[in-house]
């Protein structure tokens, strides 16, 4: 039997990696624009499972909406990420460090 | 509503004036300049006489018109108090200083910062309005501020004059220790009545002063509330006003331009203490000590201020000390509790004084910005209209009967006569032998202008003059103050110059000769028309609070009063028109008839006359005692506090600490993404392990 | 669920109607756009302040001062919202004025979606000013994210921007992140996403207190990003430096309003109950705001870097006023402590606006001006415009009697009253060691020599607005009361 705790630990697990995908990658921006579209889907998660578990569906409409932004976003991620890289020829993680101090 | 209106059009006017001629003052050309500033002003003086007669059908006002800020229960408004005292005062300072606008523009026509002149006038005559106008301590201090800080302004007009920047600092300073009093009295009311609202504070005073002693050494021993609070306002009001041994500033202000001299040291600011002090009648009323106090200020100011005319060579100085004496006068009558007729020779001094200053200027002009009386002589038959007014204005300084001078002097000579109080009977010597001095020293001054032998115009002219500088040039200045006397008149050639030889003074333009005339009218018949109501009559009934069981001083005036004319021919048989008259034959005997006694008695009285060449060392005093006292506190604690533990260790110390956590703080900011994220991660772990475990 | 319940009801279009008369006129402006020949894209310029002023007299004429709800309660209108919406209109209307002369100057931002994306990111913060559920709190939020960080990229061949933009982009993207995790626990503890409904169900006690405390610490998280408070600062710096300074001034001004509004609606409408907590953590931020934006302030030499700074300490001062809302269960200065809060907000949106706008001023013929360098000598170029300059940054640092002394003093009442004194001192301290380097950039204008003797050209309504911006900040200074009443009244009706 799955109860909602399994879900919400799931759910923080998920959250977890991507956040250290975020912040353990060095190398590839890709990489981040792929750990935030897994931190939307933990979040998601999280939703539907209190939304299954209280029976109320205003969790599951939120997911649709949470869905169609990432989509959006990852528009805007990827165009910055184009435009990046024509500026610098490079998508390395730690060459993005001019502005600083 | 109204009225309300017309009560903020009176300060507003002058201030619009003063905002256009001094935002624009390199833009705009003279006769706009002035043309504002005089409307302004004429604007404001309309409206004063219009509230006047308002005021005279019995509508006084008092109400806020703007709240500035709250501050937990205490409530900061600008708010006006509009009775008959209000009303008289505004009168009188929008008269002057329309007449002193007017006169400006023949005094200050050849000056380059003439649009800056008028600007600061005007300027200060919204200042002085606010401040009487004022409902509450709050913006009382804020005008009495502000006319502090134009009076800075203007006696440094001539700011390239090292010897007018003396004087200014010297206003400022000396000024400064008044204001001191005065915001720690005005503490002392904000901490025991709650509030800064006149009309609150007076009726809280007689149930507070009863009972309420401020202990000054711990328990114990202390001092009556309504004391303290009254003689530190009255110590803003020795500031302000001039009293010894806060007068110092006001004989080396006349430094400034001469317009400035008749309004602001002589006419408006200086009595702005007298004023005060009429407000504050409540509480002044409750303590006899604080009266004492007044009345024992005031008399040494009357006397011996009086005595330092004398031997001023400097035609502005010595209208200066007469100025002082008159301002001693107005305060011994607020010590017996006579404020009417303070503030009824306040008014009468004003309208005669402001003659006697700008009369003095038309001289200047004429003598070509030559100031020594020693130079002049003569002058009747070059300068008629400037010798006529300035007789009438010197007789009504003198108190000649009908005159206003003498209404206003003559009650307040009789009601220190009548009054009881400690202090009072010294009071009576010296406002009595004062009125010796003051005919002595006014007509020696006439004599010597506009009598006897033509003096100016003579080679020796230049030369008499270099010593002049010399000696009115900071006395306490010594060799800088010299050295940068002869270099003044190198720069301000125009200010210090005098006659060529052979050339002779004419009369002045008429814009200088209108304001003459008329302020010679009001010198004149003023006293006569107003004594009756102003005194005696309900004039001030409601503005001033008289307590008539402990001093029957008005009372009793009243009993002895007959009528204007009767109180004039009266005067022939008292003693103070026979030492009035004493004194001008005397000055006449000494400076026309035998120049020679006045020569031999100072060669005879040498100590006498270096004490009062040194102003009773009043200013040496000060150079030594309190300036050299502060210097030599300021460099141990310059070496010591400041350069060892505050700069070395203090700010330097902080400084370098807080740029050391300034270049930390930038390395945090690495400018990586992950650092970046890391951080808020940690921030979130952070508030997450506080709250999440504590829950 | 049964048929009879799925009835279908019209939602109140009126409270809305602002934001639907900009949704409407920003696709429309998008297209109108594609056919305007010229260059300086005057007519799409112009169609954009109309848009905004018409968005203006929309919600003027629609407000009632009443609280309303409407799209099944997803959705609030009160006062509270339109007066900030009112407030966003003015600043967004002066920042396209300012940015005008900028952008021209640059092709890559001369363009149509410029404005259109201007007014969508507008049209973010109205949603989220006027949100009542989690669901409008981040669709709002992220039509203004997503809409920035176009923006901030938009100068495409600029190295700085475009760093700057990806930057902003993986922080805020981690921020929505943390944010919608938090808003997920709230609704599992609750059981409702519409913030009214949250504060009743924690009102009457039916909550799983421990998972609640978890999505509170992200929902704060989440905030603070968006505030831009310490420790989710870290993208103010960058984004502020790097961005073209159009788009700084944009960034620094408007989405500060929004950001007071969702604070107010999340935490003060929705979590009121959960206050002591939050407000705990709130004072943890701020403090660590106040420390960390005035002392790294001070070692800056870039402007725009220094005042991303001077902003990170504002904003902690501005918290002060909204964790003294309720001290030891008694809410009675609540209404004094945050609506002291909004007036600081609004007061440093004008001041920044102006600060911002020198800048813009000061940058001509494609090159930037912001190197503190810049401003060297700026008296001798332009009097007028030092004096301006000087107010703003007198303001800021809060001296008698500029707008921002009124604003940190109602602030410092509020904190006082709530009884941390010693948050008070802190407060003050800060803002001493802040003094530092707002008194260094006066110096700097009227005491070091120029070093560029080119008079400063600006177009007449730029110099106009500029003037008007300048001394506002020195007339609210003698008059605050006005701005501090509508403040409190606004904030009293909606609460």
């Amino acid at each position: 039997m799955l109860t909602l705790s399994h879900f919400l630990i799931l759910g923080a697990i998920l959250f977890a990696i991507s956040v250290v995908g975020i912040f353990l990658n060095r190398k590839n921006l890709i990489i981040i624009l792929m750990s935030i579209e897994l931190m939307l889907l933990a979040v998601n998660m999280n939703f539907i499972a209190f939304s299954h578990y209280m029976q109320d569906l205003a969790g599951q409409v939120f997911v649709f909406f949470i869905l169609t932004v990432a989509a959006a976003e990852s528009a805007i991620g990827l165009a910055i990420l184009v435009v990046l890289f024509r500026n610098l020829k490079t998508i390395h993680v730690d060459d993005l460090d001019s502005l600083k101090g | 509503m109204e009225m309300q209106k017309l009560y903020l059009l009176v300060p507003l006017a002058p201030l619009v004036g003063a905002a256009i001629a001094g935002l624009f003052c390199r833009v705009i050309p003279r006769w706009l300049a002035h043309t504002v500033t005089i409307a302004g002003v004429a604007v404001a003086c309309l409206a004063s006489y219009v509230i006047f007669k308002d005021v005279m059908a019995g509508n006084t006002y008092n109400g806020p018109v703007y709240q500035w800020l709250t501050s937990g229960d205490y409530h900061f408004e600008v708010g006006f108090l509009i009775d008959q005292l209000t009303v008289t005062m505004m009168l009188v300072v929008t008269s002057v200083s329309l007449m002193v606008h007017i006169y400006t523009i023949g005094y200050m026509q050849d000056d380059p910062g003439y649009n800056r002149f008028f600007s600061y006038i005007s300027l200060f005559t919204f200042s002085m309005l606010m401040l009487v106008m004022s409902n509450n301590f709050m913006q009382l201090f804020f005008g009495w501020e502000a006319v502090g800080l134009v009076s800075y302004l203007l006696i440094g007009f001539w700011y390239t004059r090292p010897t007018a920047i003396f004087a200014n600092l010297k206003a400022f300073l000396v000024n400064r220790v008044g204001d001191f009093g005065f915001i720690l009295g005005i503490g002392l009311v904000l901490a025991h009545f709650g509030t800064l609202d006149y009309a609150a504070v007076f009726a809280k005073a007689p149930e507070l002063a009863g009972n309420t002693t401020l202990a000054l050494f711990g328990e114990g021993e202390g001092v009556a509330l309504m004391t303290a609070i009254c003689i530190l306002l009255f110590i803003g009001a020795m500031g302000k006003s001039a009293q010894v041994p806060l007068h110092v500033w006001l004989p080396d202000s006349m430094e400034g331009p001469t317009p400035i001299s008749a309004l602001i040291h002589a006419a408006t600011m200086v009595t702005a203490g007298i004023f005060m002090v009429a407000r504050m009648s409540p509480l002044f009323e409750l303590s006899n000590t604080a009266l004492s106090f007044v009345i024992v200020i005031g008399s040494i100011t009357a006397l011996f201020m009086g005595f330092l005319g004398i031997i001023q060579n400097d035609i502005k100085r010595v209208v200066a000390y007469s100025t002082l004496s008159q301002l001693g006068y107005m305060t011994v009558a607020l010590g017996v509790s006579a404020y009417s007729v303070a503030i009824f020779h306040l008014m009468t001094h004003a309208f005669f004084k402001a003659l006697l200053f700008l009369g003095a200027g038309s001289v200047i002009i004429g003598m070509h910005h030559d100031q020594d009386i020693r130079n002049m002589g003569g002058l009747r038959k070059y300068m008629p209209i400037t010798w006529i007014t300035s007789l009438v204005g010197s007789l009504a300084l003198i108190g000649t009967p009908f005159f206003s001078g003498f209404y206003s002097k003559d009650s307040i000579i009789e009601s220190v006569a009548l009054s009881h109080l400690p202090g009072a009977g010294f009071a009576y010597f010296s406002v009595m032998a004062g009125v010796f001095v003051t005919a002595f020293y006014s007509f020696r001054m006439y004599f010597l202008v506009f009598h006897g032998e033509e003096r100016f115009g003579k080679a020796a002219d230049h030369d008499a003059h270099a010593a002049h500088a010399r000696t009115d040039a900071h006395d306490d200045h010594s060799a800088h103050g010299d050295a940068a006397a002869h270099h003044a008149d190198d720069t301000h050639a125009e200010e210090h110059h005098g006659l060529a030889p052979g050339q002779k003074p004419h009369e002045t333009p008429w814009v200088v000769t209108l304001p003459l005339v008329m302020l010679a009218i009001p010198s004149v018949i003023i006293g006569y028309i107003g004594i009756e109501p102003m005194l005696f009559g309900d004039f001030f009934k409601g503005a001033i609070f008289v307590d008539t069981e402990a001093h029957p001083v008005m009372e009793e005036l009243a009993h002895h009063f007959h009528g204007a004319f009767a109180m004039a021919t009266h005067a022939v048989t008292t003693a103070v028109f026979w030492l009035a008259l004493l004194g001008v034959a005397l000055s006449w005997f000494f400076y026309m008839k035998r120049p020679d006694i006045p020569a031999a008695i100072k060669s005879r009285c040498g100590p006498l006359y270096t004490l009062l060449e040194n102003k009773y060392y009043f200013d040496k005093f000060n150079d030594v005692v309190f300036a050299g006292g502060a210097r030599l506190l300021g460099r141990g604690l310059w070496k010591g506090g400041d350069a060892g533990l505050i700069d070395g260790i203090i700010v330097n110390g902080s400084v370098g600490l807080v740029r050391w956590f300034a270049a930390v703080a930038r390395l945090f900011q690495s400018g990586h993404i992950y650092h970046y994220a890391f951080t808020m991660i940690i921030g979130v772990f952070v508030l997450m392990t506080l709250w999440v475990t504590r829950a | 669920m049964t048929l009879a319940e799925m009835q279908f009801q019209t939602p109140e279009l009126r409270l809305a109607s602002a934001e639907i008369f900009m949704l409407v006129m920003a696709c429309l402006i998008l297209m109108l756009d594609l056919f305007v020949k010229d260059r300086k894209r005057t007519v799409t310029f112009v169609a954009t302040q109309l848009t905004l002023v018409g968005a203006a007299v929309v919600t003027f004429a629609t407000t009632s001062g009443d609280i309303g709800y409407t799209f099944s309660n997803m959705y609030v209108g009160d006062l509270l919202g339109d007066v900030l919406k009112l407030l966003l209109y003015l600043t967004v209307i002066v920042v396209l004025f300012y940015s005008r002369g900028y952008i021209l100057e640059r092709p890559q931002m001369a363009r149509g979606e410029y404005y259109a994306l201007t007014l969508f990111a507008t049209l973010g913060m109205m949603v989220m000013i006027s949100a009542n559920h989690f669901l409008t709190v981040y669709l709002g939020l992220e039509l203004l994210s997503l809409s920035l960080y176009a923006m901030v990229a938009m100068n495409r061949d600029s190295v700085p921007a475009t760093e700057a933009a990806m930057k902003y982009f993986v922080l805020g993207a981690l921020a929505s992140g943390l944010l919608l995790y938090g808003m997920s626990m709230i609704y599992g503890a609750t059981g409702t996403l519409e913030i009214t409904a949250v504060a009743e169900r924690l009102y009457m006690g039916q909550v799983d207190r421990g998972i609640l405390v978890f999505g509170l610490v992200f929902l704060v998280s989440g905030i603070a990003f968006k505030l831009g408070v310490v420790p989710f600062h870290m993208w103010i710096p960058d984004v502020y430096h790097g961005a073209p300074t159009a788009v700084t001034l944009f960034i620094a001004t408007a989405p500060k309003l929004a950001a007071f509004a969702i604070v107010v609606r999340m935490l003060v409408n929705g979590l009121i109950v959960m206050a002591p907590d939050w407000q705990m953590m709130l004072i943890l931020l701020s403090v660590l705001s106040m420390a960390i934006g005035n002392i790294a302030a001070i070692a800056q030499t870039n402007l725009k870097r220094m005042l991303a700074y001077s902003a990170i300490s504002h904003m902690g001062f501005m918290l002060l006023g909204m964790v003294t809302g309720v001290a030891n269960g008694d809410a009675r200065f609540a209404l004094n402590a945050y609506s002291s809060s909004m007036f600081y907000v609004v007061t440093y949106v004008l001041t920044s606006a102006g600060t911002f706008g020198m800048i813009l001023l000061l940058a001509r013929g494609g090159l930037e001006s912001d190197e503190l360098e810049d401003l060297k000598g700026l008296n001798k170029r332009s009097p007028w415009f030092a004096a301006m300059m000087m107010m703003m940054m007198f303001s800021m640092a809060g001296i008698p009697f500029f707008v921002g002394f009124f604003a940190k003093f109602s602030v410092l009442q509020a904190v006082v009253a709530a009884g941390y004194l010693w948050l008070a001192l802190v407060a003050v301290f800060f803002s001493l060691i802040g003094c530092f380097y707002y008194l260094r950039v006066v110096k700097i204008m009227y005491f070091d020599q120029p070093t560029n003797s080119l008079p400063i050209i600006a177009p007449l309504d730029m110099k106009i607005l500029m003037s008007a911006n300048g001394l506002a900040v020195a007339l609210l200074g003698i008059f605050p009361q006005a701005l501090m009443s509508i403040c409190a009244f606004a904030l009293l009706r909606s609460l």
